[in-house]
């Protein structure tokens, strides 16, 4: 004790007003200088105008179009690629979306469709998903959606299925080789971490804009989950049965075959899920680059800000998302039963006869719809449907409705966020000086995460300024910063109830873990229709998307305090409130850190999808650099700013969070109960989402 | 013991873990590092010594036993002689054959034919039913479906599993897994068995049983056998031969008698304290050379029968045991002996120092 009084006494200034006192003191010379300089150099640029670098950019664009035929590289390589994979993804298509082989109509028509499906479900899970899958197909059908979702499902099964044969023998042999792992995992890190929307323009420029691009755009995302998680199959193999074969004179191919994968299996199909889900959500942003189906609907309809079709399009996708992630789920949980033939013999001869006689009556169904008419349209009007329409108008007159009658609320809670949030945040980041921004961000880094993030965001901030988008870039981050705040506010108090309470955890857990799997895009929808086309819409919506993962994170986090230093604070006569505000928050802090950190990384990639819908900023240049050709290079050097934005955001906050955990290990010397932030980045929980950017961007 | 007669001829045995290169765990062997103590070593080079310098031989059909506490480096000896760990010293003949020499391919070849090991943790497939378990060295081999599940069954029978073949592991118990692991083992039919503590992830009323599995399979198929225990009681029920280590280093090669007889040190001596030495111990252990004033005119037995065994004849006869072997007088054994060596026991290893003065109201009997 004596010598931390000493030590502080003889210490610096900044040390003795503490971490705290420095952070206030440096926001309080941002408030003043924002509050003197407003409005001075914020390198403002207006939407088409353009700087060198972007001229240059298109100038790269205009190259490649011009070599396109000529260029050997561009000819075989890239041509081939995309050849290939338009040729699968065609051929897909052919079968199950699109007129073809000389018909009117595709070659399997929705009854068989349907019947495949339903087959499929029950073949690799069980009856209840199969049930589940001939409702959600036939509802799709009825919506009038029927041909927008085999092609979306064509897409998805073609990238699907490029990603596990690419990526589970990849997988294998990262599982195999250390060095080879070490090699892959940034890379994985990397192509998970980039918002999605980012590498469509440089995607779109090598593949031109269609179903391939698209197809490759998906491959990219969706390919890491099935990667990782084959490789952590493969390598956490019992050792002990290893040596067992081995010691028999097996060889490593027969231990590979014999051991190795039958034992992976189970997370292998995990990985297949995740990369489902991913691949899913990834095709209907995809549409931004002409890849067709579900994707195109919402987005035609939300630039018309149609809301109803926006709806019924995203009710589509809702349908199809739980429809694969409850077949693949089920199909995990059949490859964890089948080594334990716990169902006994006479289930199993049950099911045995089941699947010949639905294998019959699926090829039935196929014949009849490759033969007859109404067995290969959807029955119902070919726009809208059944029910399409109706949908919609219920929807435009409930959100008419709600405009009119709930006005007052939503306009409160503009007002609350815009004058309370977002105006002072974007007048102290947008409207302040460059250079204010900047030494702000680089003290703010040197006080919370150390001098080596310092470097990193030195290196970020001079890209930043140098893409000549430094006031839309400081736009969206406002945005970023508001969506991630209310989040993790909305996140500790969730989690802290979560945590708290077992019984509300397991009837919340599972709704948190569904609305994980749900594309991004959908949550524009609802809230398009409550509040306009405004950048709240996109903060809303981000709050919304990335909730789940901070709830999920803080509850695991206070629940992995240990129950001792609870019992202690109980003991010594705490209240509840004081045993949630003195015991377990504080020892959840790291939780808390990481729970921001994963927050920022989710809001970025809605706040930028956004700029659909009139979020502005850097998201509206991407979009805008699609679909104006002169733009191109202007909309591709704001992907750039966006992956710098999330280096620099997830990097700082990363290293902060580090910080936060040695800090608390070197207080309580128990580095045993805490939780691990480095760990829990790195391997997420089962239920996280293949979307989470488990890694750094390096 | 002749070569010929030889199934395992262990020289020199060295294994060292720790970084290679220049001064790691290769170069250490044969310089004056290797002299070290053990401590001393680790804070110079990194490098832990796992097993020193051992050498021993196995004679056909013999069942040696491999004895120490945890970490004494039992395991990484058994998976030297079979190269699941490579050696750093040494030579290992199987059979003659040098195994160090042998390549890849050959040292495949010799662990399908040659011999099989069964583990402490069973090492079975979780995702296999017990017949492909126990089928799976012949699968491994190439043995075609039929001719394997048929040995496979046969196996089975012999190590008391039928009616399981088509269970999978998690269904049975721990001591029927292990059977599955013997069967594994036994289905090759090699000629030397390794077990490395096969039985001390077992309760011990199993346990029990399946010691009584393996000396009877010793008895009807008569393998050569190299068992690792740190259980003593199991060690002197099995071994032939005990070999018992600590720190990787050999401290004590004999015969169950020899080693509770005549313990080399102080560790060797800890491990045998509570060992109920009259099952153990022969004649030849607790007689004294006849004193000219002995009378002569007692029973006779052999100098290799157990304490226990002889025990009522001695405490019933009327004058002094002789223990004689050709003909030959030996020694006496009195009653006297032979209840120091059960009274010992009875009262726990301290009351070594209390025989003396019980001896006079035992006599005074
Ligand atoms: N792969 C390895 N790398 C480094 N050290 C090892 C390795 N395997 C074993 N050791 C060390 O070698 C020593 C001997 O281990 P070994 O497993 O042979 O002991 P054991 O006698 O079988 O013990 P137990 O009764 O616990 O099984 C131990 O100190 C162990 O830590
Ligand atoms: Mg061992």
């Amino acid at each position: 004790m004596t010598t931390v009084a000493v030590a502080a006494r003889s210490s610096p200034w900044w040390r003795r007003i503490g971490r705290p006192g420095i952070v206030a003191a440096i926001l309080l010379g941002w408030i003043l200088l924002g509050t003197v300089l407003q409005g001075r150099d914020t390198l403002g640029l207006p939407t088409t105008d353009t700087t060198a670098l972007h001229d240059r950019f298109t100038a790269v664009r205009d190259w490649v179009d011009s070599h396109r035929n000529s260029s050997p590289f561009f000819v075989y390589f890239v041509d081939g690629i995309r050849d290939f994979v338009g040729g699968l993804t065609g051929f897909l298509q052919d079968l199950i979306s699109q007129a073809s082989f000389g018909r009117p109509v595709p070659l399997v028509g929705w009854l068989g469709v349907v019947a495949l499906a339903t087959f499929g479900a029950y073949a690799f899970g069980n009856a209840r998903v199969a049930v589940l899958t001939a409702a959600g197909f036939t509802s799709v059908g009825l919506m009038g959606l029927w041909q927008e979702s085999m092609d979306t499902l064509a897409l998805t099964l073609a990238a699907v299925l490029l990603s596990l044969v690419i990526g589970i023998p990849l997988g294998v042999y990262v599982g195999l080789s250390r060095p080879v792992e070490r090699v892959v995992t940034p890379v994985l890190d990397a192509m998970q971490a980039m918002p999605t929307l980012v590498y469509l323009a440089p995607l779109a420029l090598f593949f031109l804009i269609g179903p391939p691009a698209a197809v490759i755009a998906t491959l990219i995302y969706a390919m890491p989950p099935v990667i990782r998680l084959t490789s952590l199959g493969v390598r956490q193999v019992n050792e002990a049965s290893m040596e067992a074969s081995r010691s028999l004179g097996a060889t490593r191919w027969q231990i590979l075959r014999t051991v190795q994968l039958p034992l992976a299996k189970r997370t292998i199909v995990v990985g297949i899920n995740q990369t489902t889900m991913a691949a899913f959500s990834m095709v209907m942003i995809a549409a931004l680059i002409a890849g067709p189906g579900l994707g195109q609907v919402v987005l035609r309809a939300l630039s018309a800000l149609d809301v109803g079709r926006a709806f019924t399009g995203g009710l589509g996708i809702v349908v199809l998302a739980i429809v694969l992630d409850r077949v693949t789920t089920a199909a995990s949980e059949r490859a964890e039963a089948t080594y334990r033939a716990s169902g006994g013999r006479r289930s199993e001869n049950t099911r045995r006869w089941l699947l010949v006689g639905g294998g019959a009556l699926t090829a039935a169904a196929v014949y009849l719809s490759a033969s007859y008419y109404w067995a290969s349209t959807f029955p119902g009007p070919t726009r809208g449907g059944v029910i399409g329409f109706t949908i919609d108008d219920a929807v435009n007159a409930a959100a008419d409705w709600t405009r009119l009658n709930l006005h007052d609320v939503t306009s409160a809670i503009t007002a609350v966020v815009s004058y309370g949030l977002i105006n002072p945040l974007q007048a102290l980041i947008a409207e302040s000086p460059w250079y204010v921004v900047c030494a702000v961000v680089l003290a703010l880094s040197w006080t919370l995460a150390g001098a080596r993030s310092v470097i990193v965001a030195s290196v970020c901030l001079s890209l930043l300024l140098a893409s000549g988008l430094w006031e839309s870039a400081m736009v969206t981050l406002t945005s970023v910063l508001v969506a991630t705040i209310i989040v993790v506010v909305l996140g500790v108090i969730f989690g802290v109830v979560l945590a708290r309470s077992p019984r509300i955890d397991l009837v919340v857990r599972p709704v948190l873990d569904a609305a994980q799997v749900l594309p991004a895009f959908v949550y524009l929808v609802p809230f398009v229709g409550l509040f306009g086309p405004t950048r709240l819409t996109a903060i809303i919506a981000a709050v919304v998307f990335a909730a789940p993962v901070v709830v999920k994170i803080v509850a695991d986090g206070i629940r992995a305090v240990p129950s001792a230093a609870v019992e202690a604070g109980v003991a010594s006569g705490s209240s509840r409130w004081q045993v949630v505000t003195k015991v377990q928050l504080p020892l959840s802090r790291q939780a808390v850190a990481l729970a921001a950190n994963q927050g920022l990384i989710y809001v970025l990639s809605v706040v930028v999808i956004g700029g659909l819908v009139g979020a502005g900023a850097l998201g509206y240049l991407v979009v805008a650099g699609f679909s104006q050709s002169e733009l191109f290079g202007k909309g591709l050097t704001a992907g750039i700013a966006i992956v710098v934005l999330g280096i620099l955001l997830d990097r700082v906050t990363q290293a902060a969070a580090l910080r936060a955990q040695e800090r608390e290990h070197r207080l309580t010397g128990d580095a045993e109960h805490q939780f691990d932030v480095r760990s829990a980045r790195l391997h997420p929980a089962p239920g996280l989402p293949a979307r989470i950017p488990t890694g750094r961007v390096v | 013991m002749t070569a010929a007669t030889l199934a395992l001829d262990v020289r020199g045995l060295w294994k060292i873990f720790g970084p290679s290169g220049r001064n790691g765990a290769n170069a250490i062997v044969g310089t004056p590092l290797a002299q070290l103590p053990p401590a001393e070593l680790r804070r110079q080079t990194g490098c832990l010594v796992a097993v020193r310098d051992i050498s021993f031989s196995v004679g056909r059909n013999e069942v040696f036993v491999v004895m120490g506490l945890s970490g004494s480096g039992k395991s990484t000896l058994v998976r030297c002689l079979t190269r699941l760990v490579e050696p750093t010293a040494g030579t290992v003949l199987l059979d003659g054959e040098d195994m160090g020499a042998a390549d890849a391919r050959r040292l495949r070849e010799l662990r399908r034919h040659r011999f099989a090991m069964v583990f402490q943790n069973f090492g079975l497939l979780p995702h296999r039913r017990v017949i492909d378990n126990v089928a799976y060295g012949l699968e491994v081999r190439g043995t075609g479906r039929d001719e394997r599940h048929a040995r496979a069954r046969e196996v089975l029978d012999l190590v008391g599993l039928t009616g399981h073949e088509d269970s999978y592991p998690d269904q049975l118990s721990g001591g029927m897994q292990q059977r599955v692991g013997l069967g594994r083992a036994l289905a090759v039919d090699p000629e030397v068995l390794f077990f490395d503590e096969p039985f001390s992830a077992l309760d011990p009323l199993i346990r029990r049983d399946m010691q009584n599995e393996v000396i009877r399979l010793h008895r009807e198929v008569g393998k050569t056998m190299v068992f690792i225990t740190h259980d003593l009681h199991e060690a002197l029920r099995l071994g032939d031969r005990i070999l018992i280590m600590r720190d990787g280093e050999m401290v004590q090669l004999g015969r169950p008698d020899e080693v509770v007889g005549a313990p080399a040190d102080d560790y060797v001596r800890d491990f045998v304290a509570d060992v109920p030495r009259s099952h153990v111990l022969t004649l030849s252990w607790v007689m004294r050379p006849a004193a000219s004033d002995d009378p002569l005119d007692g029973p006779e037995l052999p100098p290799d029968m157990i304490v226990r065994d002889a025990a009522r004849l001695v405490l019933s006869a009327s004058a002094p045991v002789r223990v004689v072997r050709h003909g030959e007088l030996l020694g006496v054994v009195d009653s006297e002996a032979i209840l120091r060596v059960i009274v010992a026991e009875d009262a726990g290893p301290a009351a070594d120092e209390a025989v003396p003065s019980q001896r006079s109201s035992v006599l005074g009997r």
